[in-house]
């Protein structure tokens, strides 16, 4: 909930940073929504393993006889849900703040935000369980999957603004490929380490 | 070690007189037999620092952690020097101290990934969730080297193009050619010098732990 709040927040703080007699909203539009998603998605993350460890339920999930590769799976994809929730609320909110036509340009969108934050929170899922009991916590998540999220921005930027000026999703096939192969690579990466970040 | 930082000295003297003023750059130029080795060994350093992290998920052996740990420390100071020969020779070359380009993001990242690595192993007191902790992070931190590149070149670039390996051969004259290639080999030697100093230090840190735990 205080995700979802917070996601509201930056894209209002994100219309009043920005001088309207210089930069149409609409411009400014990809970016919002990126550095927005980029935010919340960090939040939502920081408290992602906050619930196992405060009443020691990780230890039971330990005991269960399941291996540490499914209970990765089963955190990303909780993980997913959530981060999916908040963009469900996020992107019909920054339609309506920045007062934007899609024209037929949402399911692209929504192809590529899930492209996108496939990547970052599988990486996002590991770093989460291993920051969380950590000290400092909350600064060092951001500290270190900050730039795993660059390469999904960049891409995830690029591509909604040309769907946004009302170009055809096929036009950025590249970008879409390399979302793709990040999802891939960094999804096998996570699964394989993730069971040393849980060894006892 | 003490012979790499000799050969620097000599490289230095060798950059400056006896190798050919370019032509449009003029003096500006000679920084490029430091920054370009210097980049060379932080990107070394980062792939020794994924190599050993993978090796010690498989192996456990807590000299590689050590090993990951003094590269890392390493590598964090040649990225310095990289990130701030390069502006002080894209002012007067290209007018500007930055560029969103290519091989300075991948740097600049480089960087951050170096100091988030260390930021964590100075967070983790157990060395060996240390270890642990830090190897994921170093492995899922080698394998973004390469997307952030490529998503930045896709973003655009204006850095000089590569002159060495290239299809149609090396594009330097000979003499400052080979005062490239020896500023290769004496940060590679420098690197590996201060990465063994510094491992030095890691091994009789953890003899000094285990004493003291050993005493309480």
């Amino acid at each position: 909930m205080a995700a979802l709040v917070f996601a509201a927040l930056i894209l209002v703080i994100f219309n009043f940073a920005r001088d309207p007699t210089v930069l149409r909203a609409q411009e400014l539009a990809p970016s919002a929504l990126w550095i927005t998603i980029t935010f919340a998605s960090v939040t939502a993350l920081n408290r992602a393993f906050a619930v196992e460890l405060d009443h020691g339920a990780l230890d039971g999930l330990l005991l269960a006889p399941v291996g540490r590769e499914a209970i990765y799976l089963g955190k990303l994809l909780g993980n997913l849900v959530f981060v999916g929730f908040v963009q469900a609320i996020t992107i019909p909110l920054f339609v309506l703040f920045f007062n934007l036509d899609l024209h037929g340009a949402l399911p692209g969108i929504l192809l590529l935000a899930f492209l996108a934050t496939l990547g970052f929170t599988a990486v996002g899922t590991v770093f989460s369980a291993l920051t969380a009991r950590v000290q400092f916590n909350e600064l060092m998540l951001p500290v270190l999957l900050l730039p795993f999220m660059v390469p999904p921005l960049i891409g995830a930027a690029q591509v909604s603004s040309k769907l946004l000026a009302g170009r055809p999703l096929a036009e950025s096939a590249g970008w879409l490929q390399i979302l793709a192969t990040y999802d891939i690579v960094f999804l096998t990466l996570s699964v394989l380490v993730f069971p040393a970040v849980l060894d006892e | 070690m003490t012979l790499a930082l000799l050969a620097l000295a000599a490289h230095y003297v060798r950059a400056i007189q006896y190798t050919p003023v370019e032509a449009t750059q003029g003096m500006a130029q000679k920084i490029f037999y430091v920054h370009v080795p210097a980049a060379w060994s932080a990107f070394l350093a980062y792939g020794i620092v994924g190599l050993c992290s993978a090796l010690f998920l498989w192996l456990h052996d807590r000299r590689l952690d050590l090993f990951a740990e003094a590269s890392a420390e390493v590598g964090t100071v040649l990225t310095f020097i990289v990130l701030t020969t390069g502006p002080l020779w894209g002012k007067p070359i290209w007018g500007t101290w930055w560029q969103w380009e290519v091989r300075l993001t991948s740097t600049l990242f480089l960087f951050f990934l170096f100091v988030g690595y260390l930021t964590l192993r100075r967070s983790v007191y157990d060395p060996l969730e240390r270890a642990r902790y830090s190897a994921v992070v170093g492995i899922l931190g080698a394998m973004l080297v390469p997307f952030i590149h490529l998503s930045v070149w896709m973003f655009r670039t204006i850095h000089p193009k590569p002159i060495i390996l290239k299809p149609d051969g090396p594009s330097l004259p000979g003499s400052m050619l080979s005062t490239l290639l020896e500023g290769f080999a004496i940060f590679t030697v420098l690197y590996l010098g201060m990465v063994m100093v510094r491992y030095g230090i890691g091994r009789l840190q953890e003899e000094k732990e285990a004493r003291h735990a050993a005493a309480s």
